[in-house]
């Protein structure tokens, strides 16, 4: 069946056991919705110094934006923030390919979970899902970022 | 096959409808149950559209050609047809506009820029309801912005209908306008009218009703309804997209100021001002949507040859059922009346923690068509709690088959997902 290509077993898992759900401190927080279904997410981005120490979160949505937001947190934490942002970037370009891109080793090996999402690039109606959570983690660093700045 | 007492011939109406002969994925014929949003458009509509554009095009009310003639005559046809199927007293009554909600956005404005006795401002209060579709919202949050109007509305019963309770706290001597839907296109609700416009009229407020769900489900008589606004839309009722109707009574629309300028609107014109054309013109300004309106005409003539009676009992009949087979699904929970009284063809639920937009997607494979969101009336799932609903709205070709494959389909789902 062609759905099996979007839900894969790997995003369910995530939908139905999520990491790191619910909201912990932070250095910046942001609310991000999708306005033609309704889904919504609160995010938290905790940093030392290039490193992010966490990434909370809670929200309602659908299977597919939030078993994202839990692919989103076993990925990016931990790691230094310019390797985030590759993985950010490379995961929406995956998203942004209309099922055009059929991931090569380097992308799954990068993308380790996220690679599932490669089938949802197919559904026009489904790419803003899978994109929610990301778009909000960029917004919350750049905020972040810019509450050092100020700071510092 | 499940027969039900009063449903159509719908073996027969199908054929007029290509569309819904079309199989989907690999086999999977086409269930569609998205009549809410948008319905078919049958053969019927579609040759005299074809017709249009391949004998009659032209620019309106302009030319002195044969085209410009026969153009002007089939689109002040439509007019007629739209007069006669609402029961208006005057074909100048009715005026055609792209969609319901710029109808809706027509009224707003005719009474942001009015005079007394019609002059909406800080001392005066606009009355709407929970359940509104977004476009009998935002206008009227921004009437009250611009003119420092008061917003108030009837709130909503836990099982989906107007509390009008305080209805005379709702609805004061300050009220001027007071704007509300006749079917909700979430909840399914047909509202009572008389109630609402009783108080309206006992306070000198205006009464504008938004009938984009009921104008293609069942008998609408503007006479009968006693308000003095009614807006519903083409494309919920066999027609094309791209064309809208308001009706006003005459003396309102003689008396409230126009709101779009430009050609076609006008009386005569100079540098330093203009005069106006009368009702409707006044409120058609520029080439308007000409083939839609034909369409629309067209459409007007092809359910009511089927009957608005015979089709609001074709849907009565498969709401009863709907409504009974929906319980049957384990989890399965409706949104707005749970019975099929005093309420029409549109059936929004949930269907346990699985969000809509998942149940959407499994159905869709299987090739039933269904709305998923807050199908632009968000207060109405803020109201229950919810985030979104699945909704499954019929019409006049749909079958008791078709929402048997809808209920199999939610099975399927909450395998899918359990």
């Amino acid at each position: 069946m062609k759905l099996d290509s979007m839900y894969q077993d790997v995003i369910l898992d995530h939908y139905k056991h999520p990491h790191g759900r619910g909201l912990r401190e932070g250095d910046a927080e942001v609310h991000h919705v999708n306005p033609t279904c309704g889904d919504e997410i609160t995010l938290r981005v905790k940093y030392d110094g290039t490193t992010i120490e966490d990434v909370s979160y809670e929200g309602q949505g659908c299977s597919i934006s939030q078993a994202s937001a839990s692919v989103l947190n076993e990925l990016l934490v931990g790691k230094d923030l310019s390797d985030a942002t590759k993985v950010q970037e490379t995961f929406l370009e995956l998203m942004q390919s209309k099922g055009q891109i059929e991931p090569d080793d380097a992308m799954e090996e990068l993308l380790e979970d996220a690679v599932a999402f490669a089938g949802v690039s197919k559904y026009p109606a489904r790419v803003k899902c899978a994109l929610l959570s990301w778009m909000a983690w960029k917004d919350a660093t750049a905020k972040a970022l810019a509450e050092e700045a100020k700071t510092a | 096959m499940t027969q039900l007492p009063g449903l159509l011939d719908t073996e027969a109406i199908r054929k007029d409808f290509p569309i819904l002969d079309r199989v989907l994925h690999d086999g999977k014929k086409l269930v569609y149950l998205d009549n809410a949003a948008t319905s078919q458009t049958p053969r019927q509509v579609l040759d005299v559209l074809n017709e249009y554009y391949e004998q009659h095009n032209a620019n309106v009310h302009r030319g002195v050609h044969v085209l410009a003639e026969e153009a002007t005559a089939l689109y002040e046809g439509a007019r007629d047809k739209v007069a006669a199927f609402i029961n208006a007293p005057s074909r100048d009554e009715v005026v055609f506009t792209k969609n319901a909600s710029e109808s809706l956005n027509l009224v707003a404005n005719m009474l942001g820029w009015a005079d007394e006795p019609y002059k909406v401002d800080h001392e005066t209060e606009i009355v709407i309801t929970e359940m509104e579709h977004h476009s009998n919202i935002v206008p009227w949050q921004l009437l009250a912005q611009r003119t420092g109007a008061k917003l108030k509305w009837f709130g909503l019963t836990d099982d989906g209908r107007l509390d009008l309770t305080n209805i005379d706290e709702i609805i004061t001597e300050k009220t001027k306008i007071v704007s509300f839907v006749l079917v909700s296109n979430i909840l399914g609700t047909h509202n009572p009218v008389e109630a609402i416009v009783r108080r309206a009229q006992e306070v000198g407020a205006l009464v504008c009703v938004d009938a984009s769900q009921a104008a293609p489900h069942m008998p609408l008589d503007v006479q009968a309804l006693q308000a003095d606004f009614v807006a519903f839309t083409g494309h919920k009722m066999c027609g094309p997209t791209g064309i809208g109707v308001l009706w006003g009574r005459q003396e309102l629309l003689e008396d409230l100021p126009p709101f779009l300028g430009g050609g076609e609107m006008i009386e005569t014109v100079s540098m330093h001002s203009s005069t106006y054309a009368p009702a409707p013109h006044k409120f058609e300004a520029g080439t308007p949507p000409i083939s839609q309106a034909v369409g629309l005409g067209a459409a007007i003539d092809y359910i009511s040859a089927i009957g608005m009676d015979k089709i609001l009992r074709h849907e009565q009949a498969l709401t009863e059922y709907a409504v009974k087979r929906l319980q049957e699904v384990p989890d399965l929970r409706i949104i707005g009346p749970a019975t099929a009284e005093d309420r029409a063809a549109a059936i929004s639920f949930t269907l346990g923690d699985i969000h809509p937009h998942d149940v959407g997607q499994v159905l869709d494979e299987q090739g039933i068509a269904v709305r998923v969101g807050h199908h632009c009336a968000r207060p109405v799932c803020l109201r229950y709690g919810i985030p979104a609903t699945t909704r499954a709205s019929f019409y006049l070709y749909s079958t008791p088959g078709e929402i048997d494959a809808l209920v199999d389909g939610l099975e399927h789902v909450r395998n899918f997902f359990g």
